[in-house]
Formats: structure tokens, C-alpha cells, sequence
């Protein structure tokens, strides 16, 4: 009975303190931040639709500032639009245009400052330096926000969603395009990225640094300037991504560098020049990933160690699988090559001699990329035809040993 | 000149080689594509039949189909008619059945599988493939009377065509590794009209893998309308030139 008590005088309490503040053109609140000043912990501030120049609105309370009909915030390519330093603040439903640029104080959309429980969602974001920054940030939702920015240089535009230093930050449904980076995660740890699409930006359409023990997942990175970067991370899954339409000289589906147990599974490269790029990248598991008409499904470099390759399936792919060095410390297993041309007489549906996905010819573009313009001649296919009966150049112990005869899955 | 043209397109029809020709490519083709569960897998395979096979056939039959016309040049010869007319006329008229056996014979399965830009490449570079090994060929009819002469040049021309050439590109890119050769490239992939046709096919198949520098450099160029005309014409000139030259040179040959 006491307790019952204690919750009903606490929900009454709650109950008469949340107020719910409008702010409008006929409303009695003009501006926004006259709606700020004036709200408690707690309260609920509607904004109707309209063009508010604002300045750069604090929100330093515990408040919900929810936009009804896309009111739209004008930075006047001045201000920082938004700037939270409370827990627990909500903005919803905005239209945000024009914020300031300045490499020195990284000007964004909305930025987070040292704040747990804050909810951004259903905004839009137009030509804004930064999207959403959060600035050390605790368990902070970014959710079905849609960020276009009309960089041209990498200097003169920010990221999408930038998190640096954070914990448990979920970033869901957002979409964004023509930034630098369009997601950047930089010391963010157990966070995940979830239904997000990040297309045509300048530089990464993800871009991973220092960040342990994350998770992204039904993500789609397509045609962004050079792919999606996962960097010294470790511990990080990845579950049914699409990386598609990468193109360029050092662009790639995914570069892994210095990644250590890392697990990938479901994911879709598409047409990128190469699917993955692997630098000192140590216990990766891939299975079930699906590398299809990429110029390489994969670059592994020598640096790499106990990656292991399982059930994935390698489709018209101009070269499977290229490398540097003769020294092999990984593991291909059960994959489907289309380019396997050995037998199955035991019938088990798997082959009874290996595969070895690295071709010479690629081994000879990777070290003279102008011999690119001699490829699938008929000298190149002789020379492929001989390296595959008496192995020289390609490193031996890269090979599958159990190749799949029809399509993993 | 119609009428010979005529003459000669019926008489290669007699002899079966180019029907048998036709349906060999015809056979490769659809098997090519309906063996390979992806479609642009068979394309792949095909472009090995257009890159060796058509030029082979191509190159052959049209030397031996020249010597054993030998008295039959002669008759026409002796006949009221100038020596260009008849010269040309036993050009198109080999040129045209070849290419419309290329047409049928891998045209029809390209176009049912692939009726893309690809597909249509392809077909374009096979029928200009087939006219200039028959103009290479009749270049090396003309130099000489001796028949094993004259078709061991011609097998030793497609050997190098199809074989040496590359061979000898991949050695000069080797020696020269420490320059920048992708323009160096470009100039000498005119000199052989498969490995033109091929970077044309190429272009369009991995286009992915064309994306790093040095396959921007060559998209850059043939990608552009301009390198599309350059080696448009760069391959018609393969027909022009040797045709234009074997004229001159039977216009003044002692029969």
C-alpha cells in the first residue's frame, strides 16, 4: 500500500508539472526561445509550422521540442542550429537549413554535448556543416532523420551522423547523402547501425575509427566517394549490409584495417572496384556474404592473420581474390567460386580439388596496373592456364580446399 | 559488279564451309549461353570464339577461297571489266557472306541473351573483326602466287594478331614499369585491331575493375565519344588500308 501510494503521488506530481508549451504565429509564444526560457524539466514544447530564424536555440532542460507540420529552423549559414547539453531531451520533427561552417568549432544541424538519453528523430537536415553531432554522448537515439548536404570538397563539408566518444548510441532508419562522411564513429563503444541508407557522399559512407564492440546491420552504402572505412575497431559484427557501386582507385566496398574479431555475415558487395580490402586484420569470420561483379571481391593483404572465409558465394567477379605477398595465415573454406572449374565425382557437392581464387594475371595488374589493358587476351589466359598447373607467382597455400559446387546458399 | 558480287556470294553458299561456319557459331553460342547459370559468363566465353575463332575462319578461308579462284580471276580478267571492279566485288562479296555468317551465327543468340550495350559491342567488333582478316587476307594473297606461301602468312598474321603481339606488349610493359605507359597503351592497342576490339568489349564487361587509375585513364579515352570514333575509325582503317593497298598492288600483278 505504501508503495501504491508513493507511485500515485508521483505520477500526480508528474502529471501536473509536464506542461505543454506552443509556439506558433498565433500562439503566445513568437520564437522558440522564448518557449525554452519559460519550460521546465520536463515539459513539451509544439512548434507550428513555419520559418524560424533562431539563431542558436540551448536546449539545457530535460524538454521534448516537437515540430508540427516540419517547422523549419534557418541557421542562416551562421549558427549552430541546435545545441542539447540536457539528459533526456527529445527534438522531433524538424526541418533544418543552412547551419554555419567552421572547421574550427565543427558548426552542426544538432549537437550533442556530454548528454545521455537524448532522442533525435524524424528531422530533416539541408546543407548543414555537421548533420547531428553527438559530442560525448550515452545511450542516444538518432533515429529516421534525412540529412542532404551539397558538399563538393571534403574541407568545405562535415559528416552525416558524427558520434565522437560515446556508449550505447543507436542510429536507426536515417538517410544520408552528399556529406564527407556520412556516418563517423570515433571512440563509440557497444553502439549499433541499424537500416540507415548512406549514399554519395564525398568520402566514406561509413567511416569507423577506435570504436569497440558495435554492430551494424541492413545498412546499404552505395557510390560513396571511397566505400566504408572500419578502422582499428575491435569486436565489431556486421550483419546484412549492402556495399554497392564503389568506384574508384582506392575506393572499396569495405576497407578493414587493423580489425581484430570482427564478424561479418549476410552482406551484399555489388559492382565496387574491390569488394573488401583487408590490412592487418586479425580473426575476422566472414560466412554467407555474397560478393557479386566487383573488379576484386577481395583484397587481402599480407598483414592479415586467421581471417577465415566460409560459405560465401563469388559471382562474376573480374578477379576473386588478390594479394601482395606469398605468406597466407588464412583460411577459405566451403565457398562458391563461379570461376571453379574442378569435378565432384563423390558427388557431395563439394569439389575434390581445390580452388585457388588468386588468378596470376591479377597478381601481375596488382604490381603493373597498366598490363589492366591486356586482360582475358588470349596470351593472359594462357599464362593464367599454366600458373594453375604449376603454381610460381601466386602464393600456394591460398587456396579453398573444399570448394562448393553449387551456390552456397 | 553486282553480278560477280552476286556470283561470288553463291558460290561460297555451294561449297557449305561458311554454312557449316554459320552453324558452328550458332551451336557455340546458345550452348555458351544456356550451359552457364549467368548469362554474362557465356557472354565471357563468347568473347574468346569472336576474339580466336572468327578471325581464324576468317583470315583461312578467305586466303584458300582466293587461290582457288585463281582461273576464275583470270576468266573475269580476260573479260572487258576493270581490274578494281573485280578485285572489290570478290572483296564484298567474301566480306558480306562472312560477316552475315558472324550475324546469324552469334548475332541471333547475343541478341536473345544479352540485347544490351555489351551485346551489341559485340556484335559490332565481330562483324568488323571478319571484314578486316578477309582485307588482311587478300593483302596476303596478293604479295604471292605460291599457294602454302601464301596461307602459312596468313596463319603466321593471325598467330600474331591473336598471340604474339600481346606477348610482345606485356614484354615492353615490363621493361618499361617505371614509366607511365596507360597513353603508351592506348597507341599501341591501335596497332592490332583485336586488342582494340577486346578493350571496347573489356570496357563494358569489368567495368569495375577499370575503375582503378590506370583504368580510368583508358575509360577516360575510349569510354569518351571521342575514343569511341577513334576507334571506330582506327578499325576501319584495318579494312581500308589493306584493301586499298592489295588493289593497287593486283591492279599491277602479272597474272
Amino acid at each position: 500500500m505504501r508503495y501504491f501510494f508513493f507511485i500515485f503521488f508521483t505520477l500526480l506530481y508528474c502529471s501536473t508539472s509536464a506542461a505543454n508549451i506552443y509556439v506558433g504565429a498565433k500562439r503566445s509564444h513568437r520564437t522558440i526561445s522564448s518557449a525554452l526560457n519559460e519550460a521546465k524539466s520536463g515539459d513539451t514544447i509544439f512548434v507550428d509550422a513555419g520559418l524560424y530564424r533562431e539563431k542558436n536555440l540551448i536546449i539545457n532542460k530535460s524538454i521534448v521540442l516537437k515540430g508540427v507540420g516540419s517547422p523549419v529552423l534557418d541557421g542562416e549559414k551562421k549558427y549552430e542550429i541546435i545545441s542539447i547539453t540536457a539528459d533526456g531531451a527529445v527534438v522531433d520533427g524538424f526541418k533544418l537549413i543552412h547551419s554555419g561552417i567552421s572547421s574550427l568549432e565543427d558548426l552542426s544541424g544538432i549537437k550533442v554535448y556530454d548528454s545521455r538519453n537524448v532522442v533525435i528523430r524524424n528531422n530533416i537536415l539541408e546543407d548543414t556543416f555537421f548533420g547531428i553531432y553527438i559530442q560525448n554522448g550515452i545511450n542516444c537515439s538518432i533515429e529516421n532523420n534525412t540529412l542532404k548536404a551539397t558538399g563538393v570538397e571534403e574541407q568545405q563539408s562535415g559528416n552525416g551522423i558524427h558520434c565522437w566518444k560515446g556508449d550505447s548510441l543507436r542510429v536507426i532508419g536515417n538517410q544520408i547523402s552528399g556529406h564527407r562522411d556520412g556516418i563517423y564513429f570515433e571512440f563509440v563503444k557497444n553502439s549499433v547501425i541499424w537500416r540507415n541508407v548512406s549514399k554519395n557522399n564525398l568520402r566514406y559512407g561509413l567511416h569507423f575509427m577506435f570504436s569497440n564492440d558495435d554492430m551494424y546491420v541492413n545498412n546499404v552504402f552505395r557510390n560513396n566517394g571511397s566505400g566504408v572505412s572500419v578502422m582499428y575497431s575491435n569486436r565489431i559484427k556486421m550483419f546484412s549490409n549492402y556495399f554497392e557501386e564503389n568506384w574508384g582507385d582506392a575506393a572499396h566496398g569495405i576497407l578493414l584495417k587493423e580489425i581484430s574479431d570482427g564478424f561479418m555475415e549476410g552482406n551484399y558487395f555489388k559492382r565496387n572496384t574491390s569488394g573488401i580490402y583487408m590490412e592487418g586484420a586479425n580473426r575476422i569470420y566472414m560466412k554467407r556474404n555474397v560478393f557479386e561483379n566487383n573488379g576484386w571481391a577481395l583484397k587481402i593483404q599480407a598483414s592479415c592473420m586467421d581471417v577465415v572465409l566460409e560459405l560465401n558465394n563469388f559471382i562474376g567477379n573480374t578477379f576473386d581474390v588478390g594479394t601482395n605477398g606469398s605468406l597466407v595465415l588464412n583460411r577459405f573454406n566451403n565457398n562458391y567460386w563461379d570461376k571453379y572449374d574442378g569435378y565432384d565425382l563423390d558427388k557431395d557437392k563439394i569439389g575434390d580439388i581445390p580452388y585457388r581464387p588468386v588468378s596470376m594475371y591479377s597478381m601481375i595488374v596488382e604490381k603493373y596496373p597498366p598490363a589492366m589493358i591486356l586482360f582475358r587476351s588470349f596470351i593472359t589466359s594462357l599464362l593464367d592456364k599454366t600458373e594453375k598447373l604449376i603454381p610460381s607467382l601466386t602464393p600456394e597455400n591460398l587456396k579453398d580446399t573444399a570448394p562448393m559446387m553449387k551456390r552456397a546458399f | 559488279m553486282n553480278k560477280i558480287i552476286k556470283y561470288v556470294i553463291t558460290d561460297i553458299l555451294r561449297n557449305k564451309i561458311v554454312l557449316i561456319y554459320t552453324v558452328f557459331l550458332l551451336a557455340a553460342s546458345f550452348s555458351v549461353f544456356s550451359l552457364e547459370d549467368n548469362s554474362s559468363k557465356g557472354l565471357l566465353s563468347l568473347l574468346n570464339i569472336i576474339l580466336i575463332v572468327v578471325p581464324l575462319v576468317s583470315i583461312i578461308f578467305s586466303t584458300i577461297y582466293m587461290y582457288n579462284s585463281a582461273e576464275f580471276i583470270e576468266l573475269l580478267v580476260s573479260q572487258p571489266l576493270k581490274r578494281n571492279t573485280i578485285w572489290l566485288s570478290l572483296f564484298t562479296g567474301l566480306a558480306s557472306s562472312l560477316s552475315i555468317a558472324f550475324l546469324i551465327g552469334a548475332g541471333i543468340p547475343v541478341l536473345i541473351y544479352q540485347a544490351n550495350l555489351v551485346g551489341f559491342t559485340m556484335i559490332l567488333t565481330g562483324v568488323l573483326l571478319s571484314i578486316i582478316f578477309a582485307a588482311i587476307a587478300f593483302l596476303a594473297t596478293v604479295q604471292t602466287r605460291d599457294k602454302a606461301k601464301g596461307i602459312g602468312a596468313a596463319i603466321m598474321l593471325w598467330l600474331y594478331f591473336s598471340l604474339l603481339f600481346d606477348g610482345l606488349v606485356l614484354f615492353i610493359l615490363f621493361q618499361f614499369a617505371d614509366y607511365p605507359m596507360e597513353n603508351a597503351m592506348i597507341g599501341l592497342s591501335a596497332l592490332n585491331p583485336i586488342d582494340l576490339s577486346r578493350i571496347l568489349i573489356l570496357l563494358q564487361l569489368d567495368v569495375s575493375a577499370m575503375m582503378g587509375y590506370t583504368g580510368a585513364v583508358f575509360k577516360d579515352f575510349f569510354g569518351a565519344s571521342n575514343g569511341l570514333i577513334f576507334s571506330f575509325f582506327v578499325l576501319l582503317s584495318w579494312i581500308v588500308i589493306p584493301v586499298w593497298y592489295s588493289t593497287l598492288k593486283f591492279n599491277s600483278k602479272d597474272l
